[in-house]
């Protein structure tokens, strides 16, 4: 089914953003999570984006201080979804201007919002960012 | 303003945030759980704005790891809350929290319907995407004819119909037997021609779903596929938005190209020929770019293309040049490249014959197994494994034992495992084999399963020139100061059956190999002392003429353990102290072993288990199959029909049937089917290795009955003799259910037919009208050759069949070939019985296989409008060329998967002929000498209340054709094909005792296939 989860951790390991595709438990999570963060992290800028962890593939991406990992089954094309990686960054990079931490910690709804548009059920939904953008623009009007 | 001005959010937060340590955290989030807790009691207080502010509390807290189990209620209520804003979080934050089982879900159904099908678009987007993330069975039986009408809806905005098809591909996987996706075909179709690129994206994706279930409906996609990849990688056709760094949106490319690798081949000249241009075009086209981002997005259309040639195993010009590229890719210092370089190469491995080509570059690979990034080098030695054969086992086996020292932790498992498969499957002789696995023991022995050290045991106790050299290899293991305690094992067990062997050479009398021996026995376990005391008793017993001083030392250490307070050892010391003192009745207790029967190698078997996924059906994996079902482990460059082993095999003639008629229970037959499913004979214990290990009980047992019989019967040496050598007939076990086998092969067309430890028959056939080429293929999985193959056709009188020479004798390791020509002469649902043979060491097997050349592989779907059916059928009005009957008994399945079973026996299904839906309407062509091609019409009527009957009227132009097919359905639709029927005890009347299929009938070809 593609993307199975999205996870955005800062150099901390603190996880600031976390959706899943499939039903973990909270325990599940939190173990996968320590997992994979304890891995990626430990990476330097010379290795490829790609880590293998149990039966998923992590492709990963760091932007300053943030990690975005997304885990991926067999079934996916790595490149391509380093690219989405870059796509939704970009586009938060749009609506906040210049995005970091901070704005994803403190408009954790809106990055959900942004990637509800973007990705559905595992599957890639929307790629244009006046799209992907839309929504949230009509809510802020409405407030 | 942050949060939408939910200032209460913001300063929790940053609370938080703010915490030093992970219990000042909890104390805060335990505060806050409280604090909402108390205020979702008193619910009537709360304004929308309020709720929805603790809701998004709750899934922060959430985020951060902690089980949130109350206010589940509160958000799900949010859903109907009528305001854009409540309803937003409603639904987002439900679908994080909850999952598709969770009761409260239910509770919204009817909002999310009412949602769905309402006319505000934000809503349907809202609700649509709720159901796509966490829609469960319910959600699909009440919701997906809204979803479908949704998505087909011209009048709808793409917004909302790129959720629907996304939110479609849940429920349909989630439910297959609730969506009703037949005749989907024309929709999807359809779909692909949209404009919008959101929903071209999203429609890819169910397409994906869709085909991989069943691509045979599909058909008619295919070259909408390829026009949407000339719109995009060609033609450039898109809106700027949807172009990334001037890439036509990579994301649907990748897609589609993706979907069209669901498709066996592109067989329409044309469409083929402008997915070829435009595969060439990204081939040739994609260069390395300075931005990132670019190259990145261009590469992974490259990569899929990659993919796609090779699924389609194209013209041999491009495949030579995607190996170019993967070649040119993994020598990259990009790792990223050089990641997916080595990763598809590996892909490469499996679909074709370029072997050689990959061969070309192993030292370059080689190198990728020492980068310092782990990814890579888990790609590496993946790759290194694929490409291992015969010819290069040596150089990539040793270049992983030398990485072996340094590898990491992490990966040495895994690579003592390689190795030990390697050097197992691919050993150009035994004494490297040997050496191989004593040094992986001395470098990673704490990695080594006690399967790798069984197996050299069981080669060398088999091949009488390994044995010196094995006692001399583990004789200069031991003299080295760290010895690990598999290595203990291993030397302990092949020293004491061999080492008299070394006798004459210096270091090696018995004293000498006690000694040496002896000195690890402070330091290892117990199940290793138990190794060797039993070693200890066998050099005693080899010990002519004995040594006083030796003997008076090991009978110190057997009275020593006489009373050890571990039973397994006590008993050992006791029984050998009782043994040795029986003199010359030692001998023959404390023989050689004899030699183990050839099985399968724990280890690889262990390998192909591991390698069972259960992720959903890739194109990649189903290929990956096939190959490995027609190719075997190891094919030697053996000419595929041996020169002078040939034996000429006639064609068996067609016996006219009627002089079976009276063997036809053959007694032979039943036997074979009998002891085939025997369990393992209790003896084969104690032919194991784990003999001289102890702890089964089975073993404990069996050496209890020796040693006490031994003190009863003066000769019960010889009585008991350690092991039957197995001569019987059929004591080898098939590996797999061979019904199971059969059944998959008459659905597909290429496969394993049989399998044991020592063959494996695999098939491969292409039918095209009434004619049929099946090539058998006879691998030989052992080091030694199988002799005496014999391989007889027992055909039915409906079918010619030619089988090819089948040589008598295999090699060792090599794989036959042999074409089997078939022609259908006319209609009949009887099967030909492949009776084949051979013999190895004491082994004589014979066993009788059912070909898969049934009636349905003359069939050919062919898909008719009702303009067409109609009339025909109507002009076949009766029996005997129509035929109705009533079925019971039916094996009850939903109406797709009955109409996905009948498309896959090439009957075609066409939806929306019959206006009732509980009922299909198939046809197809079956084509035969006496017949031609004729059209055969089929409709099922079934019952929605009881799925265990249906009503069937089968037509077509010929009487025994309308009969055969009809009950070949029938088959098909009763039987439970998947469960092995237990053998018939052997029946003095054949009737009574049949297998209880429907059409039992005297025909005695048919009998002898049911038997099987």
């Amino acid at each position: 089914m593609g993307i199975r989860f999205i996870l955005m951790v800062n150099k901390q390991g603190q996880t600031r953003l976390a959706q899943y595709y499939e039903y973990l438990t909270i325990e599940e999570r939190r173990a996968l999570e320590g997992e994979i963060v304890r891995k990626c992290l430990a990476r330097t800028e010379q290795q490829c984006s790609f880590v293998e962890h149990r039966n998923y593939k992590i492709v990963y991406r760091r932007y300053a201080s943030l990690f975005f990992l997304v885990g991926v089954d067999n079934e996916e094309n790595e490149l391509a979804i380093l690219e989405f990686i870059h796509l939704l960054v970009e586009t938060m990079d749009r609506h906040f201007g210049n995005v970091c931490e901070l704005d994803i910690m403190f408009h954790l709804e809106k990055a959900h919002f942004m990637l509800e548009e973007m990705v559905m059920n595992g599957c890639i939904v929307e790629t244009s960012k006046s799209n992907i953008l839309g929504p949230i623009q009509l809510l802020e009007k409405a407030s | 303003m942050a949060l939408s001005g939910m200032r209460g959010l913001s300063v929790f937060i940053s609370d938080v945030r703010n915490c030093q340590n992970k219990e000042q955290e909890r104390l805060r989030v335990d505060k806050e759980l409280g604090n909402i807790r108390t205020r979702f009691k008193n619910e009537k207080g709360l304004t929308p704005y309020e709720k929805k502010k603790y809701v998004w509390k709750m899934l922060y807290i959430y985020m951060l790891g902690y089980d949130v189990d109350f206010g589940h209620m509160e958000a799900v209520s949010l859903i109907s809350a009528p305001k854009y804003p409540e309803k937003q979080v409603g639904y987002i934050v439900t679908s994080c929290l909850l999952n598709e089982n969770h009761d409260f879900l239910r509770l919204a159904i009817n909002t999310v319907r009412n949602d769905i099908i309402g006319r505000n678009e934000t809503f349907q987007c809202l609700a649509l995407t709720l159901v796509g993330n966490i829609g469960g069975r319910e959600f699909a039986e009440s919701l997906a004819p809204d979803v479908q009408k949704l998505l087909l809806s011209s009048s709808c905005r793409p917004l909302v119909r790129k959720k629907a098809a996304l939110c479609l591909l849940r429920l349909f996987r989630k439910n297959p037997d609730v969506v009703n996706v037949d005749g989907w075909s024309d929709q999807m179709a359809q779909l692909l021609d949209e404009r919008d690129l959101g929903v071209l994206t999203s429609s890819m994706s169910l397409l994906v779903a869709l085909v991989s279930n069943n691509h045979d409906t599909y058909w008619s996609c295919l070259p909408k596929c390829v026009k949407i990849l000339e719109r995009l990688a060609r033609n450039q056709d898109i809106p700027q938005e949807y172009t990334y760094y001037g890439i036509p949106s990579p994301w649907l490319q990748v897609k589609t190209m993706r979907a069209l690798q669901y498709f066996p081949t592109v067989e329409d000249p044309n469409t083929r020929r402008s997915l070829f241009e435009v595969l060439q075009r990204i081939l040739m086209g994609t260069d390395v770019v300075k931005n990132v981002n670019k190259n990145n997005a261009s590469h992974a259309v490259l990569f899929e293309a990659l993919a796609l040639v090779m699924h389609l195993d194209a013209e041999k010009e491009m495949m030579s040049q995607c190996v170019a590229l993967l070649g040119k890719f993994i020598a990259v210092r990009e790792p990223n490249i050089r990641y997916l370089g080595l990763e598809n190469m590996t892909r490469m491995l499996m679909v074709t014959d370029v072997q050689d080509i990959i061969k070309r570059h192993q030292a370059q690979i080689i190198t990728s197994l020492k980068d310092p990034d782990i990814s890579i080098r888990r790609r590496a030695l993946d790759l290194l494994y694929g490409m291992c054969d015969v010819s290069n086992a040596k150089d990539i086996v040793e270049e992983l034992l030398q990485y072996l020292s340094s590898a990491d932790f992490a990966m040495r498992e895994e690579l003592s495992l390689k190795i030990a498969i390697l050097s197992e499957k691919f050993a150009p002789d035994l004494s490297w084999y040997v050496d191989v696995i004593l040094q992986l023991i001395d470098k990673a022995g704490d990695f080594v399963s006690d399967d790798i050290w069984f197996r050299v045991v069981q080669f060398v106790t088999n091949n009488e020139d390994l044995q010196p050299y094995a006692a001399l290899k583990a004789r200069e293991y031991l003299d080295k100061p760290a010895v690990h305690e598999t290595m203990v094992k291993v030397s302990a067990y092949i020293l004491g059956e061999y080492s008299h062997l070394l006798a004459r050479r210096p270091g090696c009398n018995p004293k000498e190999i006690f000694s040496v021996m002896h000195e690890k026995l402070p330091s290892v376990s117990t199940p290793t002392v138990s190794i060797l005391l039993s070693s200890y008793a066998k050099i005693l017993m080899h010990t002519q003429p004995p040594d006083p001083e030796l003997q008076s030392q090991i009978w110190a250490i057997f009275n020593k353990y006489g009373s050890c307070i571990d039973v397994e050892l006590q008993q050992r010391a006791v029984e050998y102290i009782e043994l040795s003192r029986k003199g010359a009745a030692l001998m023959d207790i404390l023989a050689e072993m004899p030699k183990f029967p050839e099985r399968q190698s724990a280890l690889i078997k262990k390998a192909e288990n591991s390698e069972a996924d259960t992720a959903e059906q890739s194109a990649m994996k189903l290929r990956a199959q096939q190959q490995n079902s027609n190719a075997l482990v190891v094919t030697d460059q053996h000419p595929a029909n041996g020169p002078s082993t040939v034996s000429q095999l006639s064609l068996v003639k067609v016996p006219a049937m009627s002089n079976v008629d009276g063997e036809s229970p053959d007694p032979a037959v039943t036997e074979a089917n009998g002891t085939l499913t025997v369990v393992d004979p209790p003896f084969e214990d104690l032919l194991g290795p784990m003999a001289i290990e102890g702890p089964p009980s089975a073993t404990a047992e069996a050496e209890h009955i020796q040693a006490s019989g031994l003190a009863g019967v003066p000769n019960a040496g010889e009585a008991l003799a350690i092991a039957p050598v197995e001569d019987q007939m059929n004591t080898v076990q098939p590996i797999g259910n061979i019904a199971e086998r059969f059944h998959a092969l008459c659905l597909k067309d290429s496969g394993v037919l049989y399998e044991d430890p020592y063959i494996q028959i695999g098939i491969k056939a292409e039918w095209r009208a009434p004619h049929g080429r099946l090539v058998l293929f006879l691998g030989n999985k052992n080091t030694s050759p199988l002799v005496s193959v014999q391989a007889l056709i027992l055909p039915p009188a409906h079918l010619k069949l030619e089988l090819s020479l089948v040589p008598e004798t295999i090699p060792p390791r090599a794989q036959v070939q042999c074409p089997l020509e078939v022609v259908n002469l006319r209609p009949s649902r009887d099967v030909a019985v492949l009776d084949f043979s051979y013999k190895f060491s004491s082994h004589a097997v014979n066993v009788k296989l059912r070909l898969p050349a049934l009636l349905n592989k003359f069939l050919q779907p062919i898909q008719v409008s009702g303009e067409e059916f109609f009339p025909q059928w109507r002009s076949l009005s009766g029996p005997p060329l129509k035929l109705q009957e009533v079925v019971r008994g039916v094996r009850p399945m939903p109406l797709l998967e009955m109409a996905n079973l009948f498309n896959s026996y090439r009957l075609m299904v066409c939806p929306g002929l019959d206006p009732n839906p509980n009922n299909l309407v198939a046809s197809t062509t079956f084509y035969s000498e006496s017949t031609r091609a004729m059209l055969c019409l089929l409709r099922v009527e079934t019952d929605p209340a009881d799925r265990t009957q249906l009503r069937m009227t089968v037509a077509s132009g010929d009487p025994t054709l309308t009969f055969e097919l009809k009950e070949f359905i029938k088959e098909q639709l009763v039987s439970i094909p998947l469960v092995a029927r237990p053998p018939a005890p052997v029946p003095p009347q054949p009737q009574p005792t049949i297998p209880p299929s429907p059409s039992a009938t005297s025909d005695p070809g048919a009998l002898l296939a049911g038997l099987l």
